[in-house]
């Protein structure tokens, strides 16, 4: 029903997985060395983190940097691209929304 | 005559054409990229860090793309991955514009900024997904297909069990192709257009298809690759909305006619877990519109038969100039590089012909699958149209409308549509077309959504620090050292 990792040892082109771990929003998510921080979200389970100005959830939208839908803070810094950052483990990752900026 | 030195923006299937020709025309090449590795979407590759046995069986053409980005290695080539390019800036009359890089991961902080003042430019940075909008296209769990697929090819994440696939153009195909090998259930390919339209647009001067026969075996691959996993695909349906609380949990699909107007009594709800759409591709223009390169009528990057732009220097190659697939955009890189080396014509002919039949190929493809004219009638008044400040379709029309609002960029100050995060990226072209049809007149104002003087986002000290004047080889090469 969620989105997830094609399992390892399913996978087609043989993977080697080494695991990471992230925080968000203060909550340890795990995930595998080279995955995006969106990939690391998405294989969670997790479809949305961030909240549009009427407070609609949005997550991935384009996959590759044009949307902007997927930002999210990352170790302090905001107005990252969760599909364009990759995860490094420890990352400190935040989630973002539009509505109380305003 | 001196050597060239050639900057190349984007390492896709054009940028190491690109690369590859400059450096056997002589010239020293600068390939600049803001991802880690090369390839771009066609060769989107798994990270490095998966340590894959097999990446090659996600990827057509492996070995000529692994030949292609042997370039990178060349003594006189300098690749710049994890570099991208947030400005072009007009330095002297006749003279290719200077490249303002940054070099680190996206969006970071504290990227050293270089500057590059090449002999000649080769922009290369490809497109992304254009959707249309519709009811629920803003529910987490709608993807772009491009999304799915680069999610799937480049990190083995897939979207969901129940997929529906919707759109047009022959890139549903490979989507479900890679969904359905990454072990997602397909529930549905749907092509808006109908058989008499995409036949309409392929049969005609079938002499064309004659020279992309590479292109049309893959076509071939995927149907056959269809059958055998039993996906339906139907042609001349559309899902024209999305719905669920707070994701994506159903769509409504209907029949639609070839302007793409609804049947009425024709729609089905089907449970779903993500949807993926994709109703043709968008260039990636800042660059080239900041280089000052004038646009085709249909809003892609203007070359003549060398790939030359209108700005001198600059050339244009691969998706940004059409759509027409991998196997075009390497031939027009090819010849963008060779002639912005200042290689003499007699040796890219060949090349030259294949990147004419490409143009000719991706004139039959925007033929075989348009747009309907119709789509805006599948809207509501509160359809979210742009994303990213929820500017409702309502909206927008009650702004067109308005007298005094001639100007297209009068409708978005009003309503804030396209000055969000995204810059128009996403709805640009959108708000154009329901902002002249709101008006009723064919020929509004053209609006020029792609003016973004900042062609990526820069933070504020990044900015306030010195950049370096960067000689082709002042960053050491960091070199592709895998196999
Ligand atoms: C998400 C997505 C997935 C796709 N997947 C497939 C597929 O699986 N099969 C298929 O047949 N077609 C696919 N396509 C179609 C694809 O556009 C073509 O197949 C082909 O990749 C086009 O080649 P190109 O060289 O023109 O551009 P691209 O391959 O898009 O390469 C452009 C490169 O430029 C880089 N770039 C852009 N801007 C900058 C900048 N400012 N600074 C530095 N670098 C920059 C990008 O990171 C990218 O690597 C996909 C398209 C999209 C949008
Ligand atoms: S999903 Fe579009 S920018 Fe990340």
């Amino acid at each position: 029903m969620s989105p997830h990792l094609v399992p390892v040892e399913h996978d087609s082109v043989g993977r080697n997985d080494r695991p990471l771990q992230i925080t968000v929003d203060g909550e340890p998510v795990p995930g595998i060395v080279g995955q995006s921080l969106a990939g690391v979200l998405l294989a969670d389970g997790r479809l949305s983190w961030r909240r549009g100005p009427s407070g609609a959830p949005r997550g991935v939208f384009c996959g590759i940097g044009a949307c902007f839908d997927c930002l999210i803070t990352v170790n302090g810094v905001r107005d990252v691209r969760a599909c364009r950052r990759r995860a490094a483990d420890g990352d400190v990752v935040e989630t973002q929304r539009r509505d109380e900026e305003r | 005559m001196a050597v060239r030195q050639v900057a190349v923006v984007g390492a896709g299937p054009a940028g190491l054409a690109a690369a590859e020709a400059a450096l056997s025309a002589g010239a020293t090449v600068t390939v600049i990229e803001s991802a880690e590795q090369p390839g771009g979407q066609y060769h989107r590759m798994l990270p490095r860090a998966y340590q894959a046995t097999h990446p090659q069986r996600l990827q057509h053409h492996w070995r000529a793309f692994e030949r292609r980005r042997r370039a990178l290695l060349h003594p006189d080539c300098t690749w710049w991955p994890e570099c991208t390019v947030w400005a072009l800036e007009q330095a002297e009359p006749g003279m290719p514009p200077r490249v303002h890089v940054l070099d680190g991961s996206v969006d970071g902080t504290g990227r050293p900024r270089r500057v590059l003042e090449p002999d000649a430019l080769v922009l290369a940075t490809g497109v992304h997904d254009r959707v249309l909008p519709f009811p629920g296209w803003e529910l987490p769990g709608v993807f772009t297909a491009g999304a799915a697929q680069a999610l799937a090819k480049g990190e083995r994440v897939v979207v969901g069990d129940r997929v529906v696939i919707a759109g047009t153009g022959p890139f549903l195909l490979p989507v479900a192709a890679s969904l359905t090998e990454a072990g997602a259930g397909v529930l549905a390919v749907l092509e808006a257009n109908r058989p008499a339209t995409v036949l309409r647009g392929w049969a005609s001067r079938p002499w064309e298809l004659a020279a992309q026969v590479g292109k049309a075996a893959e076509l071939a691959e995927y149907v056959v690759g269809q059958v055998r996993h039993k996906v339906p695909y139907a042609m001349g349906q559309a899902v024209i909305e999305a719905r669920g609380d707070g994701r994506v949990e159903e769509v409504v699909i209907a029949r639609v006619d070839p302007d793409w107007s609804v049947i009425a009594g024709s729609e089905r709800t089907l449970a779903v877990d993500a949807l993926c759409v994709s109703h043709g591709f968008s260039p990636q223009l800042e660059l080239p519109m900041a280089a000052g390169c004038a646009l085709t009528a249909a809003g892609f990057v203007e070359v003549d038969e060398d790939q030359r732009c209108s700005a001198p220097g600059v050339y244009a190659a691969g998706e940004i100039t059409g759509i027409a697939g991998a196997p075009a955009a390497v031939a027009e890189g090819t010849v963008a590089g060779w002639f912005a080396a200042g290689g003499a014509p007699a040796a890219v002919s060949a090349a030259r012909r294949r990147a004419a039949a490409g143009r000719a190929f991706a004139r039959r493809l925007a033929r075989a699958h348009p747009i309907g004219t119709a789509w805006p009638d599948w809207l509501r008044e509160q359809t979210v149209v742009c994303r990213c400040e929820e500017t409702t379709y309502a909206a927008l029309c009650r702004a067109a409308g308005a007298p005094t609002r001639e100007d297209p960029r009068a409708v978005r100050l009003a309503t804030r549509a396209g000055l969000g995060p995204c810059q128009a990226r996403i709805c640009g072209q959108t708000v154009t077309e329901i902002t002249a049809r709101a008006r009723e007149q064919a020929d509004a104002p053209r609006a020029e959504p792609h003016r973004r003087p900042i062609a990526q986002p820069i933070r504020l000290g990044e900015l306030a620090a010195p950049a370096a004047q960067a000689g082709p080889s002042d960053r050491p090469n960091m070199k592709e050292s895998e196999s």
